[in-house]
């Protein structure tokens, strides 16, 4: 390749650094040559699950989140085992300690933190770990085999976890902690004691207001004696007294530090080029130690150095869960009783429940739970949303009436019996049996064993919400699958990639080449490649019939009783007494069995027999409606200027033009479209994928609504002045769709995926780039065919197609 | 099914092999029945009920075919075309047909009755 990548380094392969790069991938996969360091010597691997894996309910090898062929993949370098040492950020080189270096044009570091380990006398005795990642995890796994009694010092989520797992590994095992609660940073003192009486039940013992003063022994630990005056035998102490940002590196190079690294809200910062994520930043005053503002960070950085347009990042509003099995303790917000707030509180001694809203004047500041943790969602997403308390919200979350609740939490209560997927007709009890004997982690695995989620989609949300339910945290840690279909592990980009740069011009080829597994596809990829290849190569690909969905290829829909549909063009849903007329006499001659207005503005015949589609084309002699394909199905629009006494502008001509210029054109999904006259918005323009609202000035498009399985509301994309600029507008922002979406992904997915901001940056702001696209949209529809003339011109084709052989 | 093949089967010619294209299905039909003949891609051709076993039906005509199966074109059901065996996670079963090739000419094995009946009808 002859264009010279930009080179950008990043310092820790920890789950910051990693979750950026992947980012970057998704959105640049072109822009940079990567190197990574990491001090540890394994490939990137889930930090969470350390408590698993002591806990025994995971391996090491389950945990790694991106395995060494992944770095290869992507043309990562990666130097394990490696630690930087220094930074010259005028020259911009890193220096590691085993001699290696390497300029960057853009510097990530993502150095995490390093637990506190206490610095009282006797710290540097054998058998004093902190517990960070997996060279602790081993050390606390050999020497359960070895000694008997440890010591955890910090009462806290990582002190609890890591008791709980060296009591598994049966340890005998006495939490210390200075305060009197536990988790007092997340949990309020009424919380905490349920929390502390049933880890005793399970077996901890607890040591609360303690300060150690020494760790006393030979060479190895012996026991610990307290402030107090008292003492406590011990062979193994692991410190969990909370963690300081890794930032030694950073301020010895000369890049501000306070706490952490200081960066502003697009994670820049004082050195030019250099950026930090993770635990090692400070942003706007805060270190963070839990991985959802990484991930937010991460999604952030990542658009700021692929030079996608993104909003700053402003923090992150924390909860907790903690990963103890039987134990469910959540928080979120502002937990602790203060006398300006006004607290709601059910605490249930006989069922171990306890909940807790915080209010400041009506809004929902923060949340407690204990026990039962199946609010926690809505409770996070409401103090999320600074959402207000109504008498609803009240009596759900206390239990008075109950009956409106969020899929979220509705899982856990819903009965075995009711059904999840209704197209396929399975239970909860049959998805919930499936992941627990098949050991499912990811919703196509749930798809695939079960069935349910293959239709419509409509109900994969609920079969997600079943797994997190059956996972807990093992699902929200839970990687998501990047293949397109289970014939490839190639994602959509990679696929698309692939195709252009080895020039790959037919389905079988693209199988073939890139290895699929399944040698034909499946009808997930089979229609996807074939709209690829179509979309890269416009002018060379022939299309391929038998990679197309029957009713694409049939130019109809078919019915369940393997009758067709037959929808002739209306553009702007208006039509004339002459064609209504043919319309109904070919109706009555091929006798369909209903004929329906449909609700974009059409008519449907139903009940067309195969072999007479050629038959009632003829006779119609008008234009295929394409309500059967993956392209612009209908404009529907409002009476508008020409009638309506509030129009000001001419829908209808509007909505003509429009169908006419881009009907025909392939794109991933079904597109829509609606035209109103004026901001009554009668052709309803907020649920399609392009609405148009008519004012006194011009037009408003708004984009990315959705009325389907996943409703959602069109966003404000541009206001233009004219009709030739709308026009231009619409095209540039459907070519841009048909290159970037996947195959099947609707505008609302696409949009929101994006973001709008996005879009508006390449389609609206960018004028020369909005004429490219337009252009290009017009040299594709100027080789486009009208389907059903084509296909009765070819007539051996058509023979082939809809007549059966008959046996006489 | 299988058990058809042991018993005396007539055979009769349903058309050419060009009458057959790769990855399409093509129906034949004897009084009401439906029958389809799906060619795959290396060449192998198969026959088999043109009916879905799902719960509601449809034909299997328009199904897109992967290697030596058929994808339902209505409910997305994997279905073997030697066996006609309903894959995993869905169950059930479609009838196949024998198929002889002699020369150019395809021939589906009908079982006595089967091939009586169409005498009757001729
Ligand atoms: C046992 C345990 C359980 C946890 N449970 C949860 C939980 O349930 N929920 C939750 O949200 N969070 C949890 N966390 C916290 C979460 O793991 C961290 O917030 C997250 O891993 C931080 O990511 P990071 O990339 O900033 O740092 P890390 O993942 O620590 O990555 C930093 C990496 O940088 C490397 N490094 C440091 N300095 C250098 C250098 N100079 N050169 C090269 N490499 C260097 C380090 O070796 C490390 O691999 C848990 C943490 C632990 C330890
Ligand atoms: S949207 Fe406005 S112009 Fe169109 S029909 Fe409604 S009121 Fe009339
Ligand atoms: S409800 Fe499950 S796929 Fe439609």
């Amino acid at each position: 390749m002859g264009i010279t990548r930009q080179k950008l380094v990043l310092i820790g392969n920890g789950m910051a650094g990693i979750n950026t790069l992947e980012h970057i991938l998704k959105l640049s996969p072109e822009q940079y040559d990567i190197t990574v360091f990491g001090s540890e010597p394994h490939p990137n691997y889930n930090r969470i699950m350390l408590s698993y894996v002591l806990e025994g309910s995971k391996t090491m090898d389950d945990i790694i989140l991106n395995s060494w062929t992944w770095y290869e993949e992507h043309q990562i370098t990666l130097h394990t085992g490696t630690t930087i040492t220094s930074i010259d950020t005028q020259q911009k080189i890193v220096f590691a300690d085993n001699g290696l270096f390497a300029a960057y044009d853009c510097l990530i570091i993502a150095t995490g933190s390093n637990p506190i380990i206490l610095p009282v006398p006797g710290h540097q005795k054998q058998g004093v770990v902190g517990f960070r990642d997996i060279s602790d995890c081993s050390v606390m796994l050999e020497t359960a085999k070895q000694y008997r009694n440890a010591a955890v010092i910090g009462g806290g989520l990582l002190g609890l976890e890591a008791a709980k797992g060296l009591l598994n590994l049966g340890m005998n095992v006495t939490v210390i902690h200075l305060m009197a609660d536990l988790m007092e940073r997340q949990l309020d003192p009424s919380a905490s004691a349920m929390l502390k009486a049933e880890l005793e039940r399970q077996g901890l013992h607890f040591l609360m207001e303690k300060q150690t003063a020494e760790i006393y022994g030979g060479e190895r630990v012996e026991g610990l004696a307290f402030s107090d005056g008292t003492k406590l035998e011990s062979d193994f102490i692991v410190m969990a007294a909370g963690i300081r940002p890794n930032t030694a590196l950073a301020s010895a190079s000369g890049i501000e530090v306070k706490r952490g690294i200081v960066v502003d809200d697009y994670m820049q910062t004082s050195a030019e080029g250099v950026y930090a994520v993770g635990e090692c930043a400070e942003h706007r005053g805060v270190c963070y130690g839990l991985v959802a503002p990484l991930f937010e960070q991460g999604a952030v950085l990542a658009k700021q150095l692929c030079g996608v347009q993104t909003k700053p990042y402003e923090g992150t509003q924390l909860s907790t869960k903690l990963k103890i099995s039987g134990v469910d303790v959540f928080s979120t917000g502002v937990f602790l009783d203060q006398p300006e707030l006004t607290v709601i509180r059910k605490q249930d001694d006989w069922k171990q429940q306890y909940k807790k809203l915080l209010l400041k004047g009506d809004t929902i500041v923060g949340g407690v739970l204990y026990g039962d943790v199946s609010d926690s969602s809505r409770i996070q997403q409401w103090v999320r949303e600074g959402a207000a308390m109504t008498d609803a919200i009240y009596a759900e979350l206390m239990g008075t009436a109950g009956t409106a609740l969020s899929a979220a939490d509705r899982v856990a209560q819903m009965a075995d019996d009711e059904i999840v997927c209704g197209c396929n007709g399975v239970s909860k009890g049959s998805i919930v049996k499936a992941i627990k004997d098949n050991s499912l982690t990811t919703v196509d695995e749930v798809k695939a064993c079960t069935g349910a989620g293959r239709s419509c989609g409509g109900c994969v949300p609920t079969v997600s919400h079943l797994l997190q339910y059956v996972l807990g945290d093992e699902y929200a840690g839970q990687k998501t699958k990047t293949g397109i279909c289970g014939c490839t592990d190639l994602s959509r980009d990679e696929i698309v990639a692939a195709i252009k740069e080895k020039h790959l011009t037919t389905v079988k080829e693209v199988m073939h080449v890139l290895e699929w597994h399944q040698s034909e596809g499946c009808s997930k990829c089979r229609p996807a490649v074939n709209y690829y290849l179509g979309m890269l190569w416009p002018q060379a690909h022939e299309d391929e019939k038998d990679s197309r969905f029957v009713n694409e290829r049939m130019n109809a829909n078919i019915q369940k009783d393997g009758t067709y549909t037959v929808v002739p063009r209306m553009y702007g849903g208006v039509t004339t007494p002459e064609d209504l007329k043919k319309i109904a006499d070919v109706a009555v001659k091929y006798e369909v069995k209903m004929v329906k207005v449909t609700g974009g503005q059409r008519l449907d015949l139903i009940g067309v027999a195969k072999e007479d589609l050629p038959l009632v084309w003829k006779e119609l002699d008008m234009p295929s409606g394409y309500a059967y394909a993956k392209a612009l199905r209908t404009v529907k629009t409002c009476v508008g200027q020409q009638f309506c006494r509030f129009g000001t502008q001419d829908s209808i001509g509007m909505g003509i033009r429009l169908e006419k210029t881009f009907e025909r054109i392939d794109m991933p999904a079904k597109f829509k479209m609606a035209v109103n006259g004026c901001p009554r918005n009668c052709a309803e323009s907020c649920t399609k994928d392009i609405g148009i609202v008519g004012n006194d000035g011009g037009w408003e498009m708004f984009v990315g609504g959705n009325g389907g399985i996943k409703p959602r509301i069109a966003e404000l994309l541009c206001k233009v002045k004219t009709d030739e600029e709308l026009v231009q507008m619409v095209g540039a922002f459907t070519q841009y769709y048909r290159l970037t979406a996947n195959y099947l992904e609707r505008t609302s997915e696409w949009v929101e995926r994006l973001g709008i901001e996005a879009i508006k940056a390449e389609v609206v702001d960018n004028m020369d780039r909005r004429r490219e696209l337009y252009q290009d949209i017009l040299a594709v529809l100027a080789e486009l065919q009208e389907p059903w003339s084509a296909a009765l011109e070819e007539q051996g084709e058509s023979s082939y197609l809809f007549e059966a052989i008959q046996l006489k | 099914m299988t058990t058809q093949v042991n018993k005396d089967l007539t055979y009769i010619k349903i058309g050419t092999l060009e009458d057959f294209r790769e990855r399409m299905g093509r129906v034949i039909r004897l009084n009401e029945k439906e029958i389809v003949v799906f060619r795959t891609t290396d060449g192998t051709l198969y026959a088999l009920d043109n009916r879905s076993p799902h719960r509601r039906g449809g034909p299997l005509a328009e199904g897109m075919v992967s290697g030596h199966f058929v994808l339902d074109p209505l409910y997305d059901w994997k279905i073997a075309l030697d066996t006609g065996q309903v894959q995993a996670p869905d169950t059930g079963m479609v009838p196949t047909y024998p198929l002889k090739i002699e020369g150019e000419d395809v021939q589906l094995g009908l079982t006595l009755e089967q091939a009586g009946q169409l005498a009757l009808e001729r």
